[in-house]
């Protein structure tokens, strides 16, 4: 195969790339540009509404501190949910990288995934139903513990984190573990015959050589967090008003797209900057 | 501490994440065939609400909308994914970086962004929202991962099989069809089932481009939840989930996501 393309071949890539290009053009490319252009709206331009070109969406959300503060508690809860993930989550795809060996370990590692490809709001309301008051997680406490005790973690940030650990959980353990099998187990060794202690191996040698994985996933876990809206508003209840759920709302109920447009682009350029920073890591730990 | 202590701690807290992931959709599953209709214990076993599934014509005709539009989502998705993978490996030009690179915002951008975008971007084309409209979101959001789970086959292929087929006289239609095609079929049918799944499961993109009252699983599920619980949501609820992984059950046999071969 020749490095330069003669025609026939362009012609040939070309009727091979395109209907899949042109299928992402239309449904996702033009719509963030269709967007970016509604955010700059005063109403909808059909259904025959006056509208003007204006700033007035973006000054909304710079004059109402409400927004602002939403994205910040959305930003807050992408954080927590993110490093609760990586805590749990790296030591499981330890012991399956290297502890556990042979047929056992493709099982409980498909068992580990396997709930992140089902359906995730399936797997939010399963959790409603452990949590709600005088539910299973209630009556289990309280069978198991002597003296009497109200959980009542149902509608509080507590079950929103839950839910979502649950959600995402998976994504770290997945690229921690590719990670980790990544790293000779013979430089282990040679640590080990060397007298390293197990503390000096872990900080010195595993996590800078895992950092890659656990980083991926960590931007995996946050970005869609950050976005999210139909968690929050099963598990959070009244609490549960979070950037998304506004978004959301604008869409849904209140019928204020531009300003809906504006604060969806809003977050599309906090989610881009930050995989902008992460790009470098990501691109090291997909080789 | 001995190694063998350590490594039992391991198993014992790889069990702990397991019962994590496992025990809610568990006790979903049990509250289906819990006769009560307010959770209340102890149980009584009753299928009840899996028989009342069959007479719920709302629930019935958005599964029955969701498997459909899940099908042609897959056909669409695999084949247009799997031209684009073979077009990616065989050749090489100036941009196919970016057009790798172009496959990610899809998966990376979350669905609340995508989803509200598609439905503006529909309502000014003129599309609206609708059936329709809930397939072409799907299939934009399936296409990156047919493409990445078929390139990974195709990067296990031995290009010197085509060279050697055409060195014989085969037509690059002929190479496509004996030689290619039955060694990435593996790649196709783990895409394939991926693609089902990101539609079967979507409930983002479903919930923002389909219309009221004609409406996908999930999004009716969604819908029903903020009403109130009822113990058929459980049960439709359970059938999704196995039904769910039962697919990627499949998938994964068929690819090998992350695991040594």
């Amino acid at each position: 195969m020749a490095m330069t393309l003669a025609g026939r071949d362009r012609r040939r890539a070309l009727a091979l790339l395109s209907p899949a290009y042109l299928w992402l053009t239309v449904a996702v490319f033009l719509p963030l540009s269709a967007m970016a252009f509604f955010s700059f709206l005063s109403d909808v331009p059909f259904g025959g509404k006056d509208w003007h070109a204006t700033l007035d969406n973006y000054r909304a959300f710079f004059q109402t501190a409400t927004y602002a503060t939403l994205l910040w508690k959305s930003l807050k809860l992408g954080l927590i949910v993110t490093v609760v993930s990586v805590v749990v989550g790296f030591p499981c795809a330890y012991v399956l990288a290297k502890i556990v060996k042979g047929r056992s370990r493709e099982a409980l590692f498909l068992l580990v995934i396997l709930p992140f490809w089902s359906n995730s709001l399936v797997r939010i309301f399963s959790w409603a139903i452990v949590l709600r008051g005088n539910g299973v997680l209630d009556r289990a406490v309280n069978a198991i513990l002597p003296w009497d005790v109200k959980l009542n973690l149902m509608f509080s940030p507590t079950a929103i984190v839950i839910g979502l650990v649950h959600s995402y959980l998976p994504y770290v353990i997945l690229t921690s573990y590719l990670a980790l099998q990544a790293i000779d187990d013979s430089l282990i060794e040679a640590a080990r015959s060397l007298g390293a202690r197990r503390r000096t191996i872990l900080w010195r040698l595993i996590l800078p050589l895992a950092a890659p994985g656990i980083l991926a996933g960590a931007v995996l876990i946050f970005v869609p967090v950050v976005g999210s809206f139909m968690e929050p508003r099963l598990l959070g209840g009244r609490v549960g008003t979070y950037y998304g759920t506004v978004i959301e709302d604008q869409f849904v109920a209140v019928f204020n797209w531009p300003l809906g447009a504006a604060l969806s682009f809003i977050l599309l350029a906090v989610v881009l900057a930050i995989l902008a920073a992460a790009s470098p890591i990501l691109r090291r730990a997909r080789t | 501490m001995s190694n063998g202590f350590l490594a039992h701690l391991g198993r014992a807290y790889v069990g702990l994440i397991l019962f994590f992931l496992y025990a809610p959709i568990l006790v979903m599953a049990a509250m289906s065939l819990n006769a009560s209709e307010f959770y209340q214990l102890p149980f009584r076993g009753s299928t009840e609400w899996y028989a009342r599934l069959w007479h719920n014509g709302e629930i019935l005709s958005a599964a029955w909308r969701s498997v459909w539009i899940a099908v042609i989502v897959t056909l669409i998705a695999t084949t247009l994914g799997t031209a684009a993978s073979v077009a990616l490996f065989r050749h090489d030009f100036r941009g196919k970086r970016v057009l790798q690179v172009l496959l990610f915002p899809p998966i990376a951008i979350p669905w609340l962004i995508t989803g509200t975008a598609m439905l503006i971007f529909f309502f000014g084309i003129g599309l609206g929202r609708g059936t329709p409209a809930v397939i072409i979101g799907h299939v934009a959001l399936a296409l990156p991962y047919v493409i990445v789970v078929v390139s990974a086959r195709l990067a296990t292929f031995d290009r010197t099989l085509e060279e050697a087929a055409r060195s014989l006289g085969a037509t690059p239609w002929q190479i496509t069809r004996a030689v290619t095609v039955p060694w990435i079929l593996p790649g196709i049918i783990a895409g394939g089932l991926f693609a089902f799944a990101v539609s079967f499961d979507q409930f983002v993109v479903s919930y923002f481009l389909s219309e009221p009252g004609d409406t996908t699983l999930p999004v009716l599920i969604y819908t029903s939840i903020r009403k109130g619980f009822t113990p058929e949501i459980n049960a439709i609820s359970t059938i999704i989930i196995a039904l769910s992984m039962g697919i990627m059950l499949l998938a994964a046999r068929y690819s090998n996501f992350g695991g040594e071969r």
